[in-house]
């Protein structure tokens, strides 16, 4: 008896290693994904849409204007010359229905959604908080936030087998980050959305969290006035001395879609070099 | 990196980005009056910038930044 627990013991790890590799390679394999945010080879979206398809997700992208079309394009195609991409501009609910038929076209499943869209004017970007306009307020929750709750709706019924939904936040929802100003207070909204949407889709075992990064030198990132100096005030005062990397992005996106995350949701999981820690 | 100059390098960059003829490249020509870009690519073009001369561009020097000569001047001085 002891000698067979001890062989079955023993055995196991080789199994569990080859499994574990074959794993690492196609951990997220047969599941289909919807990418909502990419503007570039910078952008946030590219890296985690990069990862989870080397971890063997099928990708579904959106583009935001004919401006970004060319790019989003070259980019989804180095998967494949079919990689399927369709034009959805987030504040507009017709456009997100029509970009949700065309995915059915598709598939009649899909198992992950990535939410890495945000807009602020750029002049609300700098200077004072204080003098916030109506309209600048609005578009940001509208662009930033609601449209999280707006995506979830058409795509959380096409999860039917479970899912998991991640949408990118940053640290100035939580603290006061100079000339972030409306993009925190509605990065604050797309956080408490996310955990209300948690609840509601949890019996459905659709899980929701955020990402928290670092900064990280995107399009959108250069739009905040002072931006250079936020990296260099990470690499002062994080932990790991940096802040993060796409790639790095891409890794726990990956962990997030996969079922090592099976009973994480509604958090936000800081991917900032420790940055988030910090007292001083 | 090569044995380019930093104009040349900085052409290469601008043709890349922008999808404009060498020839249009020239110290004078302004990236959006001139060689059509907007608002997005003058920021795409920093961060080029950025990655290859391994310099950092703050927001205040890259508003000054307006011609393809204002561009090599910052790097010769900068980079």
């Amino acid at each position: 008896m002891r000698q067979t627990e001890f062989g079955v013991a023993r055995y196991p790890p080789l199994q569990v290693g080859g499994a574990m590799l074959a794993g690492r390679m196609s951990i997220l394999s047969g599941k289909t994904a919807v990418v909502f945010g990419v503007a570039n080879k910078r952008s946030i979206a590219w890296g985690i849409a990069k990862a989870w398809a080397e971890a063997g997700a099928n990708l579904i992208f959106n583009y935001q204007g004919e401006r970004l079309k060319d790019n989003v394009s070259d980019l989804a195609q180095s998967f494949g010359e079919d990689t399927p991409l369709y034009p959805c501009d987030v504040s507009k609910d017709e456009e997100i229905d029509a970009f949700f038929e065309k995915v059915r076209g598709h598939t009649d499943k899909i198992d992950l959604m990535l939410h890495s869209v945000a807009f602020a004017p750029r002049e609300a970007l700098t200077g004072s908080f204080l003098e916030t306009s109506r309209e600048a307020f609005s578009v940001a929750h509208d662009i930033s936030a609601y449209s999280l709750v707006a995506l979830a709706q058409r795509a959380t019924p096409m999860m039917t087998d479970g899912g998991s939904i991640i949408a990118m936040s940053y640290y100035g929802a939580e603290k006061v980050v100079p000339h972030y100003n409306v993009m925190g207070v509605a990065k604050a909204s797309l956080e408490a959305s996310t955990r209300y949407l948690a609840k509601d889709l949890g019996e459905k075992k659709i899980r929701v969290n955020c990402i928290s990064a670092g900064p990280v030198q995107t399009l959108a990132a250069r739009g905040i006035a002072g931006f250079t100096d936020m990296v260099k005030h990470y690499e002062a005062h994080a932990p790991l001395g940096r802040s993060c990397t796409t790639e790095e992005l891409g890794q726990t996106g990956v962990f997030l879609a996969s079922d090592g995350a099976a009973s994480i949701t509604g958090q936000v999981i800081y991917v900032d070099g420790g940055y988030q820690i910090m007292g001083m | 990196m090569s044995d380019k100059s930093i104009e040349e390098r900085v052409t290469d960059i601008i043709v890349k980005e922008l999808g404009v003829t060498p020839e249009q490249v020239t110290p004078e020509a302004k990236f959006i009056e001139d060689l059509g870009a907007d608002s997005l690519d003058t920021v795409e073009l920093v961060m080029a910038f950025e990655d290859e001369f391994d310099v950092q561009v703050p927001d205040e020097e890259a508003e000054k930044l307006l011609s393809v000569g204002d561009v090599t001047r910052y790097i010769e001085e900068n980079g």
